[in-house]
């Protein structure tokens, strides 16, 4: 049967990883290809660098890093932040992407993520959607959680359906950075609405969060950041633990 | 120069990562990325990837007057399609009610929705998406050292259905079984994504980079396929 996949996030700036990694007898916790070489030997299903560079001079510098972890890591690289116009998306998936994903510029302009899809198929867009509760719903937010947009999260995300995105990236911003779990209800909200997977992020602090968005939430993949980089918890220990709650993995 | 497995290029997808994961299990391989039919013709080995929509993927093969180096290549020696490169060797796809190169007999179908859902009821997605089991239906020198039932990684809403069950190398479930590795004579094709693979998909490609198809009577190819 298909496995649930588990999928570490790394945020880059100026070429660098952030927030820190800390495998054991890592040279330098900042290298994105010797992070995502470890992660790969753990035993990550993929990888996703979202790349938070603030000015656009630097964004070049994420191709790099994609082009070398490309070159010795095999297995799937989704790469977001900053993607505009189509031609971003290509750049990326040139540089080694299999997937791009887009965030704030799919409510600004809904079309690119349409000539992404035909243009190069749906297996590589993946649409990213913050969302957080209002009232008795979900509204989706841009810009890191900071902006709303008036769209409501499971319309949105039946429109990028229709539209060509080939998987959700769902990220709740009430939980994310809490540690508190998933937003199950929104993540199983979500899920059901569309027939694409669901990456399920925001708010992992335990395995059992892990287990939870996947049992509850409905969730086809579950992404972590912190629990994986500061050695909390080990790739393998995570997906040990789901398998023994009955959970299908690659182990 | 000599070249020693060429990659087909149509501007169907990435193929860096394909070409990189070649040159890291071959590394003595002189492994060339190509739109040029020369090249393709000119190569010990040819691997044709594919990514996006079957009517694309036909029309871009056509456009780049790669239709006779794809047929040739197949025909003749090793031969490794991938994903869309395998599914466009059959002979009509349902995506977009296409055509295809009719190099094996059989076709192409999407997952069925009414059928897209596991023993609980729970409801399972399109595109497949993720690492799945691939099960040996055969012995074939490109699974060797290869376990039965590793995971490789699939990305696909299509898949291909064979007229002739005696290809059929390998198949994965979802929720049924379907084909997602066939073999005939010097052709070898494949719905996951070897390259994405990690381990398992870096040993497939390192049994292709050194296959010596034995006979080379393409036991299944249509008759249209065969040497006169």
């Amino acid at each position: 049967m298909l496995a649930k996949r588990i999928i570490p996030c790394l945020d880059v700036t100026h070429g660098r990883v952030v927030k820190g990694v800390n495998f054991v007898e890592l040279k330098d916790a900042g290298d994105p290809v010797e992070i995502a070489r470890r992660y790969n030997e753990a035993g990550a299903d993929e990888l996703t660098f979202l790349d938070i560079t603030a000015s656009s001079d630097d964004r070049d510098l994420i191709l790099h890093i994609i082009e070398a972890v490309a070159a010795e890591v095999f297995i799937p690289l989704t790469v977001g932040g900053g993607v505009r116009v189509v031609g971003d998306v290509q750049r990326l998936l040139n540089a080694g992407a299999d997937k791009v994903s887009i965030n704030t510029s799919a409510v600004l302009n809904p079309q690119l993520v349409k000539d992404a899809a035909d243009r190069y198929g749906s297996q590589c867009i993946v649409v990213a959607i913050d969302a957080k509760r209002v009232g008795a719903h979900w509204e989706v937010f841009t810009h890191g959680g900071r902006k709303a947009t008036g769209l409501d999260a499971i319309e949105w995300a039946k429109k990028m359906e229709a539209f060509g995105a080939g998987e959700l990236l769902l990220t709740s911003m009430d939980r994310d950075g809490t540690k508190s779990g998933f937003d199950l209800a929104l993540t199983r909200a979500i899920s059901d609405a569309v027939d694409i997977p669901i990456i399920a992020s925001g708010g992992v602090g335990t395995l059992q969060h892990l287990v939870d968005g996947v049992k509850e939430g409905r969730a086809d993949a579950v992404l972590a950041a912190s629990i994986f980089h500061f050695g909390e918890y080990g790739i393998d220990e995570a997906k040990r633990y789901m398998k023994q709650h009955g959970i299908e993995v690659r182990l | 120069m000599k070249v020693d497995i060429a990659v087909v290029d149509y501007g169907m997808g990435n193929l860096r990562s394909v070409s990189k994961a070649i040159e890291h299990v071959a590394p003595a391989a002189h492994v060339v990325v190509t739109s040029d039919p020369d090249v393709i013709d000119r190569a010990g080995r040819v691997v044709f990837p594919g990514q996006g929509a079957a009517p694309d993927c036909m029309r871009e093969i056509d456009a780049r007057g790669l239709r006779q180096a794809i047929v040739d290549a197949a025909r003749s020696k090793p031969f490794l399609g991938i994903c869309m490169g395998m599914q466009v060797l059959f002979e009509h796809s349902e995506e977009g009610d296409t055509a295809c190169l009719g190099i094996l007999p059989g076709d192409v179908q999407r997952f069925p929705r009414e059928a897209m859902h596991d023993a609980a009821g729970n409801k399972l997605k399109v595109p497949h998406m993720g690492w799945n089991d691939v099960h040996q239906a055969m012995s074939h020198p490109l699974w060797a050292g290869i376990e039965e039932g590793a995971r490789f990684y699939f990305v696909h809403s299509y898949f291909v259905q064979p007229a002739a069950p005696e290809v059929i190398a390998g198949f994965s479930h979802y929720p049924f079984p379907f084909t997602c590795a066939v073999a005939s004579g010097n052709i070898f094709a494949v719905q996951f994504h070897p390259e994405k693979s990690q381990n398992a998909g870096l040993a497939l490609l390192g049994n292709f980079a050194t296959w010596h198809p034995g006979a080379m009577a393409p036991t299944a190819a249509m008759s249209g396929a065969t040497c006169a």
